[in-house]
């Protein structure tokens, strides 16, 4: 027997079962008052005078964490298996001994300990946790940070050359726009030591003109006798070349070149192309790029899980901890959310490689920045590694919402799908022990 | 059929047990909530007299709507266009030169189907495109899952021209292990590591089934009753899971365990029940022989089920003109309104023993596909109900395979194909799943394709593939190649336009690049044939199937 899982089965159905529309209807036949247009006006001003976050970190760790080794240690228990765990700077808080930078700056973020989804598998898991809905299969959500571009549009007359979701090292499954379209599909680089891929003409200004002249022939001949609207309705290709020109020449790309920063500084962040992501990612947000994921390989350990971990971890702390420092150096940490996330954590036990496999069941994310309440961990899981019920348990789409209600994003507001059901945006609720 | 046999025994006794008979029919037809039946089909199942109800439907619909169809496209673009949807890349030129020599008054559809159905390339591409509706484009559970052999396996039943309800009934009841058995996966990619779950996932499967064996989106029944429409109620969608509750895994693979039961917990209600195996329609044509899957594997595949034609037709006419007939593909109304040319084709699929090949046939002789995607009149162009009436071949962007596909053919000016030596092989997979991955994959939404993003067009711009292709490589690029093979400028310039956009220069376009060339020797000349090249990859035509 399985219950059904209403209402997290990723249905675009569910949006308008309760739809914003009809809760307005019922609160009208209720006389709820303070539902009515000048009550909601008001929140919705003292919410914008609260200072909003405008942009988001993401680091995410592909093949899976592991809880036990990093943010939620049972040292001393079965499930353990020998790891170890350290104090942090945050009151009963402790960390796995892989991460003692991190563990300094426990009261800059809030660890979740309990966040639990139905996804066992990488591709769907990964699916879930970018965009805050299991697969559906008629329907490609937007993940969080093409949300976010969609949601805070660059103010008129803010002329930008760089994209405005940036995923750094993208590894196997790179943030996608989904049904808010291509155009919000994040702009895929590599180690920041390396050139920027595709923004390097091959010919010099004189020969690419020619070629753009030719291409203009070639344009012409093709919309003769075609659709009228064709090119700017549909393919954009002019509209692309023009985009793709500027964007080549753009003073704006020294933002990826962390070369021009400080030793010190660099070599903070640790000798890896992770680290460089991440010291990436602060100048980009700097530069005004609203959400810039960087991605962090090598989880996957079903096989000898403890070896395999320290030597992520040893990667990710000095990563981790030099970001929230320059971040904070730089005045950002207020206006970021950053987001640690991986798809699902791993099993309790070990099997017989002593890997851990892959577990859904209460795992653990970092979110920090952005006027979230820090210095706390949230949900608590089992001990002894049965329970498959975490206290406090967060879902995933939770997540989701706590981070786009924070930055000012109506996760409420339906969309009008491909497929011509209505959605929302987000379909968690806030996590009331960040706000 | 059924209809049939009360008519034929109304016709032997009275009038009134016409009544009768009639009576009863409607009985059945309402209790069971039958779909809409397909028209009879014809005596003669040839590709000609299918082509005629294809045809006429069409042009009665265009005629009623006041519309002009575009002129006739030539060989050429039909090649293209063929090649294509079943290569996943253009005619190379090699092959064009082939089809050249094609003797007058050949008809190039029937010839050029007849060359790329004897090639594993067709196979094999249509096998991936069919395998991202049965299983999508997921990695899937590490180890009992294989989706490559599923793939290689659709290939030859594909290759080996196997009527398509038969691979249908295998993929549903498949038994076995994984590796031995590739029809089994397409029961294992359902199965959750991890989760609470045991076993194959029947919700799942059902939606899976619904989907791309019937083009109906049952999923959103999986949480509640149809909130667009009275047809569908969330027992519908259970009810058609449970078919699939007793599939099992054990270490000899998937197999029935009949002990097995599903239980769901309906919306509003507190507890669960047990759900029994019901079809959701068409309860006339279903028999309860044999197990579970094999029940549901027989009902799908009936030759009353008009769903299951209509959805394979919705598919292929997708793969083939990169849109579907009924947009989404795998949302049709089982009632109707159906578009022109479902239903006739749908009958012509099913008289044929369910051949794929013929369908193929069937709409590639179309009037629709054999339109140009343009007028003959610059001054009247295309209208977009010409467009979405089927009148004029529609504008689609290439799916990022074939736009990878299409670069490297362009450049080898060699067919890649069956007898191709495996490393070339292997350089052109490496190449493309490269080029893919920064592209974007559809996965198996792969028919709301957009294009024109600014990293597509940085991609083609830029990119190391159309870089390594275009740059100078003697061995490995078409530009160099024509450089020094091709006795004029002239036919450096047909030979380049033909391997990249499968049609001869227009003469302005002949005049402006012959003045490119002109005065250029030596490595000037191959730097200018290097840009003709680069151009030409960058042009909406090239990435854009018309």
């Amino acid at each position: 027997m399985k219950p059904l899982p209403f209402p997290d089965c990723g249905s675009p159905c569910h949006a308008s079962a309760w739809s914003r529309r009809r809760l307005l209807k019922g609160s009208v036949l209720t006389g709820i008052g303070w539902l009515t247009p000048l009550a909601q006006h008001l929140a919705r001003s003292s919410e914008q005078s609260n200072k909003r976050p405008k942009s988001v970190i993401i680091l995410w760790m592909e093949g899976g964490i592991s809880q036990l080794d990093s943010f939620d240690p049972h040292p001393g228990k079965t499930i353990a298996h020998g790891a170890k765990a350290i104090t942090t700077a945050a009151k009963n808080i402790q960390f796995g001994e892989g991460l003692p930078l991190t563990a300094e700056l426990a009261n800059d973020f809030a660890v979740l300990r309990s966040v639990t989804s139905k996804e066992g598998d990488h591709s769907r898991a990964t699916y879930n946790v970018k965009t805050g809905y299991r697969p559906f299969p008629n329907l490609v959500h937007p993940s969080i940070g093409s949300i976010v571009c969609h949601g805070l549009p660059q103010a008129d007359g803010n002329s930008r050359d760089l994209p405005s979701h940036i995923s750094i090292l993208p590894g196997g499954f790179p943030a996608r726009g989904g049904y808010l379209g291509a155009r919000y599909d994040a702009f895929q680089t590599s180690d920041p030591v390396k050139p920027i891929p595709d923004v390097s003409a091959s010919t010099n200004g004189e020969r690419q003109q020619r070629r753009l002249d030719s291409l203009g022939i070639l344009e012409k001949t093709f919309s003769t006798g075609r659709l009228p609207n064709l090119e700017s309705e549909r393919t954009l290709h002019r509209t692309s070349v023009e985009s793709a020109q500027r964007l080549m020449s753009s003073e704006q790309l020294a933002a990826f070149d962390v070369s021009v920063l400080p030793v010190a500084e660099r070599e903070s962040f640790g000798d890896s192309p992770f680290g460089r992501g991440c010291l990436a990612a602060i100048r980009l947000i700097e530069s005004g790029v609203r959400c810039v994921e960087v991605t962090l390989r090598g989880w996957d350990t079903h096989i000898d899980n403890a070896e395999g971990q320290a030597s992520q971890l040893a990667i990710l702390d000095p990563a981790l901890s030099a970001l929230i420092r320059g971040l904070k150096a730089r005045d950002l940490y207020e206006d970021t959310i950053l987001l640690v996330a991986t798809e699902f954590g791993r099993t309790p036990k070990l099997n017989l490689t002593e890997g851990r496999d892959h577990w859904p069941h209460g795992f653990s994310m970092l979110l920090g920045g952005g006027g979230l309440r820090a210095g706390i961990a949230v949900g608590e899981t089992d001990p002894t590694g049965e329970k498959t019920d975490p206290a406090g348990a967060v879902r995933v789409e939770d997540v989701h919402t706590t981070i786009l209600r924070r930055l000012g994003i109506d996760t409420s507001e339906e969309v009008i799908t491909p497929i011509g059901r209505p959605i929302k945006i987000s379909e968690g609720r806030v996590i009331q022990e960040l706000v | 059929m059924s209809f049939s046999l009360y008519k034929a025994f109304a016709r032997l006794i009275v009038l009134a047990m016409v009544v009768v008979a009639a009576g009863v029919f409607l009985w059945r037809h309402f209790e069971s909530g039958s779909p809409a039946p397909l028209p009879t089909a014809k005596a003669d199942n040839s590709l000609e007299s299918g082509l005629v109800g294809v045809n006429i439907a069409f042009r009665k619909a265009w005629a009623e709507a006041g519309i002009e169809p575009a002129p006739e496209a030539d060989p050429l673009t039909l090649a293209r266009r063929l090649s294509l949807a079943l290569t996943g890349a253009p005619p190379s030129l090699e092959e064009i030169r082939r089809l050249e020599a094609l003797p007058q008054g050949s008809d190039p559809v029937t010839a050029w189907l007849d060359h790329l159905f004897s090639d594993r390339r067709s196979a094999d591409y249509l096998a991936e495109r069919f395998a991202r509706a049965f299983v999508g484009v997921e990695t899937g559970p590490f180890l009992v899952y294989r989706r490559r052999r599923l793939v290689n396996w659709i290939g030859d039943q594909l290759e080996s021209n196997r009527a398509y309800d038969a691979i249908v009934r295998d993929l549903v009841t498949a038994e076995g292990l994984w590796t031995t058995r590739p029809e089994t996966n397409f029961i294992t990619v359902t199965l959750e590591q991890g989760g609470d779950k045991k076993g194959p996932d029947e919700m799942k499967l059902a939606g899976r089934t619904s989907r791309a064996f019937l083009g109906l989106s049952l999923d959103c029944m999986q949480c509640h009753d149809d909130m667009f429409g009275d047809r569908w109620k969330q027992s519908d969608f259970h009810q058609m899971a449970s078919f699939f509750a007793q599939a099992d895994m054990s270490l000899t693979g998937i197999h029935e365990n009949r002990k097995k039961t599903y239980e769901t917990r309906y919306l509003g209600k507190t507890d669960a029940v047990e759900v029994p195996p019901v079809v959701p329609y068409g309860s006339s044509f279903f028999d309860e022989g044999g197990n579970r899957r094999q029940q549901l594997a027989r009902w799908i595949t009936h030759p009353e089920n008009a769903p299951f034609a209509r959805a394979a037709v919705n598919r292929t006419w997708a793969i083939l003109f990169g849109k579907p007939l009924a947009d989404p593909v795998d949302n049709l109304p089982v009632d109707g309104p159906f578009p022109p040319g479902l239903e006739e084709l749908a009958v012509e699929f099913t008289a044929s023993g369910y051949d794929l090949r013929h369908l193929i046939r069937l709409i590639a002789g179309s009037d629709p596909f054999r339109r140009e995607s343009r007028s003959g009149d610059p001054d009247k162009p295309i209208t977009p109900e010409q467009e979405a009436g089927w009148a004029a071949f529609p504008v689609t962007p290439l799916r990022p395979e074939q736009v990878a596909g299409a670069v490297i053919q362009a450049s080898t000016l060699q067919a890649l194909d069956s007898h191709t030596h495996i490393l070339q092989k292997f350089r052109r997979f490496n190449e493309t799943q490269g080029f893919v991955k920064r592209y974007g994959d559809l996965g198996e939404k792969e028919f709301s394709g957009e294009s024109g993003t600014i990293p597509q067009r940085l991609l083609l711009m830029n990119g190391k593939l159309v870089r390594d292709r275009t740059g100078q490589n003697p061995l490995m690029n078409a530009s160099t190649r024509l450089s020094k093979c091709s006795p004029t400028d002239e036919a450096a310039i047909k030979a380049a336009f033909l391997a990249a956009f499968t049609r001869y220069p227009l003469p302005a376009e002949m005049e402006y690049f012959v003045a490119s060339l002109a005065d250029s020797k030596g490595d000037s000349r191959d730097r200018a044939l290097t840009d003709l090249c680069w151009a030409l990859i960058n042009a909406t035509e090239f990435s854009w199937n018309r």
